[in-house]
């Protein structure tokens, strides 16, 4: 791939990390500090539309919805990172072993992941809540269960494709061992491929999370979260049609905002 | 590139479906305060005007699966509320409270109160088209009453020593010992005789609609019945009650008019409903309460129990849920029974008294409170509400509470059956007798769910059973009221409205006293 003349940064990559950079920042702040609290209800103040007071309005317990954006935002962004993680370390690991060995173990991982394929992911994600129980680590685990299969794939497929490279032969003549010529010969090698899916998988698990939390399994009440404020919202969407669209543009932004960055990275390299 | 454009479509549609839903009659800046919230709480929604009309299909939507068709063993208020429609006992209440002949024509009851004569309706015909016979009757009371097998059914019947066939068209009931409520419990459902052991029978009562096909989860049919007793009704050929999971589904199925009537909407989700639907408000007959395991620590200590009872501000869940048009409860007695009722809202008052809350807390030994697990069946919308609002005003008295949401069946087998919780927030339907919420506190009743025990509230209950006229039961039952609201048996909230929301092409519903859905008298108009 030939170097594009506009250099490092494009306008991508800037309107990208301007609009991650807010979403994470205040994801993050709202773990410290929120201008309300989430959870604290006025019946005075219930179903006030935005102003300077409540930018984004206040929902039926009359709870400050820009708060409760920021904290559920924070919660969606990292269950989503954890799930990525999660998902991302076991899928290099399995797409290693399975893409450069190949052999029984190749075939029985792969048959596995087919079969994981085989199931709509959300469906496969219920069900793995219905046997764990509710609660924020078992939709990390679900989730990342749910993901590891497209990462395996990829890792695997760079893998296959780099372990004949003349220069993976020549450190195996010399004597390298297994584990360093995959993890430090191959391994570096494969990222930008890996990059990308990482940041698909991303937003991939950001709505998942959200769609989990809107079908009541996800994060439960009174915790904030962006998926269930949507739900708890679709009953009112004529008396306070601001609560359905904070947290929807919300979920908008985020999602936009990681893929324009995603989109810079791939384009400046 | 696919795949992240497809996610970008994805997030581009949850948005849409979200905005899509308030630009659908272009009002989507309506403030909350028009016009349409006042009209749910005026109890004197006009009816739509226009010809009676027969005939047609109408969709219910119920919140929960039923637990049976078995009108006896039946249990939760959920599956009485629509057998109501498909089996009647000899009495009936109507929507004034009263109770009036159905299967029996009329009634005499002796002068000591131990014989109960009823006369057979004339030509009173089960759905199949068999005439309701002596031997029916009997074979029914007998089946509730425990004298076929020695399990009474319901509770209440246990009094019942024999039911005598006097002649075709008479029964004589005879019970051990006169109880001024015992004639509602004649409203047990009257089934042809041997049907309630036979696994192959049809089901057939003699209501208004006779039952047609029941799916678990999804619905059950039921249609008209041609030969009812009642000249003129129903007027529908067909009513379809349709569970719906949750508040949710239901507001968009009631907008997309896939769901002609609703109730149970709190004041808020009325208020969003189009002028398709008009809002029928009533007082319901359900208690609602976070209900309390008097068997499980640290709740078992009485003043922990107190403690949540100051914590609770009832009247903010009241202002929240239902905009202050409900009552709120102290007790195990529906305030409608007005002579019976005894206010005791001032115990504990009816805002938060965090002080006093905390005071308790530390005397218990938990200065720092304890993690309290509410359970909350999660079909129902106002018990999650009223549990958002408990779980952050329990937080104020150093209380950690967390919701544990559960699929009604499960709800219904663990908690209410099992009784494995910490608490619960649930509502108990009440009927037209002062005993029927009540009685499930005794030590030993089998409905007694929260565990509670105390040997006076026994003691007075047993007393009480042998007044034999309802002016002398009215003090032993504000008693128990007091004993219950003292111990803090449960931390009682409220005795909502039900918000009905009721298509205009419809007219004729009525709200009843207790907690049923009469389809009867519901029509279209022309």
């Amino acid at each position: 791939m030939k170097k594009k003349s506009n250099g490092k940064w494009n306008q991508y990559l800037i309107a990208g990390l301007i609009m991650t950079g807010l979403a994470v920042l205040l994801g993050i702040i709202g773990f410290f500090w929120t201008p309300y609290s989430t959870t604290a209800m006025s019946a005075t103040e219930k179903f006030m539309a935005p102003s300077w007071k409540h930018w984004f309005g206040t929902d039926n317990f009359g709870r400050d919805i820009f708060s409760r954006v920021m904290k559920g935002m924070g919660t969606t962004i990292v269950i989503a990172a954890f799930v990525v993680l999660f998902s991302g370390i076991i899928g290099i690991l399995l797409g290693a072993v399975t893409g450069y060995f190949g052999g029984i173990l190749d075939e029985i991982v792969m048959r596995i992941t087919d079969a994981v394929n085989g199931f709509p992911s959300i469906l496969l994600a219920l069900v793995m809540i219905s046997l764990l129980g509710k609660g924020r680590q078992n939709v990390i685990l679900a989730l990342g269960i749910v993901f590891v299969p497209s990462y395996v794939r990829i890792v695997r497929g760079e893998f296959i494709r780099l372990r004949d490279a003349d220069y993976i032969s020549r450190a195996r003549l010399m004597g390298v061992g297994k584990l360093r010529i995959l993890f430090v010969h191959i391994l570096p090698n494969i990222f930008s491929v890996f990059w990308v899916s990482v940041m698909i998988g991303f937003n991939n698990a950001i709505l998942a999370e959200s769609g989990m939390s809107y079908l009541g399994i996800g994060v439960q009440p009174p915790d904030a979260s962006l998926g269930k404020m949507l739900s708890d919202a679709q009953s009112y969407l004529q008396t306070a049609p601001w609560y359905a669209l904070a947290p929807g543009l919300t979920i908008v932004w985020i999602v936009l905002g990681f893929s324009l960055f995603s989109e810079g990275i791939r384009r400046r390299t | 590139m696919k795949k992240r454009r497809f996610s970008l479509l994805l997030a581009a549609l949850l948005t849409m479906a979200v905005l899509g839903g308030c630009g659908s009659d272009g009002t989507g800046e309506s403030s909350g305060n028009n016009s349409s919230t006042s009209t749910v709480v005026d109890n004197e929604v006009q009816e739509p005007q226009g010809e009676k009309t027969y005939g047609g299909t109408v969709v219910v939507g119920i919140q929960q699966d039923i637990d049976g068709l078995d009108p006896h063993k039946a249990n939760s208020a959920g599956t009485k509320e629509i057998l109501f429609n498909i089996f009647e006992g000899l009495v009936k209440p109507d929507e004034n409270g009263n109770l009036i002949g159905a299967v029996a024509s009329d009634y005499t009851i002796s002068e000591d109160g131990l014989v109960y004569t009823f006369t057979l309706r004339e030509g009173i015909k089960f759905h199949n088209g068999n005439l309701v016979t002596c031997e029916d009757v009997k074979y029914s009371l007998e089946r509730v009453s425990g004298l076929l097998d020695g399990v009474p059914l319901m509770a209440t019947m246990k009094a019942v020593q024999s039911v005598d066939i006097l002649d075709e068209k008479t029964v004589q009931v005879t019970i051990g010992e006169a109880n001024p409520e015992l004639l509602y419990s004649f409203t047990a459902a009257i089934i042809p005789a041997g049907s309630g052991e036979d696994e192959n029978a049809e089901l057939v009562g003699t209501g208004p609609f006779c039952f047609v096909s029941y799916t678990p989860l999804e619905s059950i049919v039921v249609k008209k019945n041609p030969d009812y007793w009642q000249a003129g009704l129903p007027y529908l050929d067909q009513v379809n009650f349709k569970i719906v999971a949750s508040a949710e589904t239901a507001m968009m199925e009631l907008k997309g008019g896939s769901i002609d009537i609703y109730p149970y909407l709190t004041e808020s989700q009325a208020a969003e409903l189009s002028s398709d639907f008009r809002m029928v408000s009533a007082s319901s007959a359900v208690l609602q309460a976070l209900f309390l395991n008097n068997a499980e620590k640290p709740l078992d200590d009485v003043r922990v129990r107190q403690a949540i009872c100051y914590a609770l501000d009832g009247d903010m869940i009241n202002e929240f849920l239902y905009g202050g048009n409900s009552v709120l409860a102290s007790s195990a007695m529906l305030p409608a029974l007005k002579s019976f009722y005894v206010d005791l809202n001032d115990t504990y008052g009816t805002s938060a008294n965090v002080e006093k809350a905390k005071e308790l807390l530390a005397q218990a030994g938990y200065p720092d409170g304890f993690a309290l697990e509410i359970t909350i069946p999660s079909n129902y919308e106002v018990h999650m509400q009223t549990g958002e609002i408990v779980v952050e005003q329990l937080k104020n008295v150093g209380i950690t509470a967390t919701i544990n949401p559960v699929e009604w069946e499960t709800w219904y087998s663990e908690v209410y059956k099992g009784r494995k919780y910490q608490a619960t927030i649930s509502g108990l339907a009440g009927d037209l007798t002062p005993g029927y919420i009540i009685n499930r506190f005794q030590t030993e009743s089998g409905k007694n769910f929260v565990n509670f025990s105390n040997a006076e509230f026994d003691r007075i209950y047993q007393e009480l059973q042998a007044i034999p006229d309802l002016k002398g039961r009215e003090e032993p039952y504000k008693q128990l009221q007091k004993i219950l609201n003292r111990e803090a048996a449960s931390a009682f909230i409220q005795v909502a409205p039900t918000n009905t929301a009721v298509s205009n092409k419809l007219a004729g519903y009525r709200c009843y006293p207790v907690y049923v859905q009469d389809m009867s008298t519901v029509y279209f108009v022309k």
